[in-house]
């Protein structure tokens, strides 16, 4: 909110200059500790749990990264944004690195000056509804009053989509995903929009789930990735090849519980090897010692367990894997090769 | 000659300039200014460091982009290709619209609460009292959070909306009502309403010109009344009422044409008014109670009735006393609008200061912006309080 963005200026004109933009990996490793950005609740992606744990698919990747990085996936501390603010605190330093639904687009890129790690969940965005409108088509929402998170890429398509179809519609602006639920339940919008993982994850979080529906049209591309500040190299690197790292173990069948088993003595398949560290030393190029990658995989299991734990067709989001599955298997994930 | 005697002299001048009360004054504001000038620097160069560190310089030119995005509640012509500047714009008239309201009702119910405090009915003064200590002790936001809710979630949805009469119709999306279309004989009614408050502010001093040199006494206030509301209401319906009213009607989601209050705006100026209404009711309290009472055995002993004391001798002095506070509860409400951001109501922070910021990244530029604009906002308002405190100041004679 406001506060936080007076905060972040108040940061960027505080009286001890901010530490150097290279060294994150050395900052963080005096710290002790991982200073993550995440949502400020979205159930599955990123939201404190009953006992007040943060669990969910991005925080599984600040916790790889912090195992990675310190040697447990534990340290680390959440750092809850709202859409608008979630830039500001990553670039002012009080986040060492971003996983919270964020759309990797070329202004954010170069403008905002983030460096993007590779995609972790391919989206697009998508139309909540109740079913009792008999609505069946974005196109047939002219009129109506739509909420959405403002400094988003959601608000940007919303106008972008409904200018094309030549519909107009009132925009309700709102904060955050939980405000959304209570505009949208209190009927102030008859349609709440963000991207189809959010929605199903809001739409799960409703009285009765069965009597909202998501309408057919997807109207964007919304590549969610993490991020880090633009000017440390290495420090981007290690955000890059944590989250390779979970993919390709998944495409190697090495997960939480079998990893320790594999990474005890090298055996004969060479990138699992690589990936574990029991053969070459890949962990050394990116500043990490040669387990990196096993801890990562310890803290929160390869990409499909975290997904399946957290997202997956078994948990109340209910979303199956689609785009986002393996690329072996009609997905589009991806990952570049440990070699 | 050694070195320590040429030294002395020199200590002699230091020590009288600090022990002078008047240059050690002096001396110390100096300081004190020239600390807070390099904080300042330190503070500015610091962040210009940062922002290169990271790649980025200040740069306004993103307020002739296109905004993309789209507001709520747009009092002038605004869409998603418009520019950053005039979603600004948007903004600022929102921000102004919340104030000028907000100001207007709050001076209402709090001159209203003010007199209700000193009223010898023991239930009007109470309960006046219970609404002022409640309002005060809550915080605004709350208030904010509180009637945006009621709003919400207590009116029916348009297809249900209450209907007041079969021009308005209250709904939770906001309450739609008949927007005037005014014909070419309404500036005529207008025209009259204009002349009839120039002629009200001429004869007033003329009527006070007769009555000091004559004693003939004018009854002002219903002659102008007259001049001002009386002939062009006369002239309206003679002209045949050249008002049209749109109303509004119900087409899929929601009401078409009228116009429409949405639940943001109600509540916050609502909200808003009842909060600072309870402290300008302790102000207008406070000042009427400090005139003493002498004041008032004074001028019935002259013979002027109840009401005239009140009007002539009362209130005046009182005014004195009441316009400072409450310059500052005009302030307070303007500055307090910009919690409009809690209920998403389009205001300067959220617009130029929210989404243009986030869009962009150009939080700098940003809030300086919104900083110097609300900067600007208060020394207005300042000003014009102070303009009109010196107006009512006692002159001596
Ligand atoms: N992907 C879009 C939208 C991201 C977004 O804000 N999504 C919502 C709903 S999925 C969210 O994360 N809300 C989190 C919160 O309110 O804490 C972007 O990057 O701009």
């Amino acid at each position: 909110m406001r506060v936080t963005q007076f905060a972040a200026l108040g940061a960027a004109l505080s009286l001890t200059a901010m530490t150097a933009q290279a060294g994150t990996l050395e900052d963080v490793q005096a710290r002790g500790e991982l200073n993550c950005v995440v949502t400020v609740g979205v159930a599955g992606f990123a939201a404190p749990d009953e006992n007040g744990k943060w669990t969910g698919f991005d925080v599984d990747f600040c916790r790889a990264v912090a195992a990675a990085v310190l040697g447990d996936g534990e340290k680390v501390k959440f750092v809850p944004t709202t859409g608008k603010t979630r830039f500001t605190v990553l670039n002012s330093g009080e986040g060492d690195i971003l996983f919270r639904n964020t759309t990797e687009t070329m202004s954010r890129d170069a403008d905002l000056k983030l460096t993007f790690l590779p995609v972790n969940y391919y989206d697009g965005q998508g139309f909540l509804i109740r079913k009792e409108l008999g609505i069946t088509s974005a196109k047939d929402l002219g009129g109506a009053s739509i909420c959405i998170q403002t400094g988003t890429t959601t608000e940007l398509n919303l106008a972008d989509y409904f200018r094309v179809n030549g519909i107009d519609y009132e925009p309700v602006a709102i904060e955050t995903n939980e405000e959304g639920i209570t505009n949208y339940s209190a009927n102030r919008c008859d349609v709440y929009t963000t991207d189809a993982s959010g929605l199903a994850s809001t739409r799960a979080a409703l009285d009765d789930p069965s009597a909202h529906m998501i309408l057919p049209e997807i109207i964007s591309k919304e590549p969610l990735g993490g991020a880090v500040r633009n000017g440390d190299d290495q420090w981007a690197d290690i955000g890059l090849w944590v989250v390779n790292a979970s993919i390709i173990a998944e495409e190697l069948g090495v997960t939480s519980a079998n990893v320790a088993e594999h990474a005890a003595a090298a055996g004969n398949n060479p990138s699992i090897n690589r990936l574990l560290g029991t053969e070459g030393d890949m962990g050394a190029m990116i500043g990490l010692d040669k387990e990196w990658a096993v801890r990562a995989i310890s803290a929160g299991g390869n990409y499909a367990e975290s997904f399946d734990r957290n997202i997956g067709p078994d948990t109340p989001i209910g979303l199956s894997r689609g785009l986002n599955a393996l690329w072996t298997n009609g997905g589009i994930l991806y990952a570049a090769p440990i070699r | 000659m050694s070195e320590t005697a040429l030294s002395q002299p020199q200590r002699n001048i230091v020590s009288r300039l600090w022990n002078d009360k008047e240059t050690r004054s002096v001396i110390i504001q100096i300081i004190a200014f020239a600390a807070i000038f390099a904080l300042f620097f330190y503070m500015i160069r610091n962040a210009v460091i940062n922002l290169e560190a990271i790649g980025k310089d200040i740069d306004f030119a993103f307020l002739t982009q296109p905004a993309s995005y789209d507001i709520g509640q747009t009092l002038i012509e605004y869409t998603s290709r418009s520019s950053h500047f005039t979603a600004m714009i948007v903004g600022i008239i929102n921000t102004l619209l919340i104030a000028v309201f907000g100001i207007f009702l709050s001076t209402i119910l709090g001159f209203t609460l003010g007199v209700l405090r000193l009223s010898k009915n023991w239930l009007t003064n109470k309960l006046a009292y219970v609404y002022i200590e409640y309002t005060r002790n809550v915080p605004v936001l709350l208030h904010i959070l509180l009637i945006h809710g009621l709003i919400v979630h207590a009116l029916p949805l348009p297809k249900n909306a209450l209907n007041v009469g079969d021009a308005a119709f209250l709904t939770n999306r906001g309450f739609f009502l008949p927007s005037p279309q005014f014909e070419f004989l309404f500036w005529l009614v207008l025209g009259l309403f204009i002349i009839g408050i120039i002629f009200s502010l001429w004869f007033r001093s003329y009527a006070k010109k007769i009555q000091d040199s004559t004693g003939k006494y004018y009854p002002v206030f219903w002659i102008s009344l007259g001049a001002i509301v009386g002939i062009p209401l006369i002239a309206y319906f003679i002209l045949g009422s050249p008002i049209q009213w749109q109303i509004p009607e119900l087409k899929g989601f929601n009401y078409k044409g009228g116009m429409v209050v949405r639940p943001e705006f109600i509540a916050l100026w609502i909200a808003l008014s009842c909060y600072t209404a309870a402290f300008i009711g302790e102000i207008v309290r406070a000042g009427i109670t400090a005139v003493s009472w002498g004041q008032t055995e004074a001028s019935s002993a002259f013979g002027i009735n109840r009401s005239r004391t009140l009007s002539l001798v009362v209130i005046p002095q009182a005014l004195r006393i009441i316009i400072p506070p409450l310059t500052s509860q005009y302030l307070n409400i303007t500055k307090n609008s910009s919690l409009a951001i809690a209920i998403g109501y389009m205001d300067i922070v959220a617009t130029i200061g929210g989404i243009s910021l986030n869009q962009t990244g150009r939080e700098m530029e940003c809030m300086t912006i919104v900083l110097l604009l609300y900067l600007s906002f208060s020394l207005l308002i300042s000003a014009f309080m102070n303009w009109y405190n010196k107006r009512i100041k006692l002159t001596e004679r």
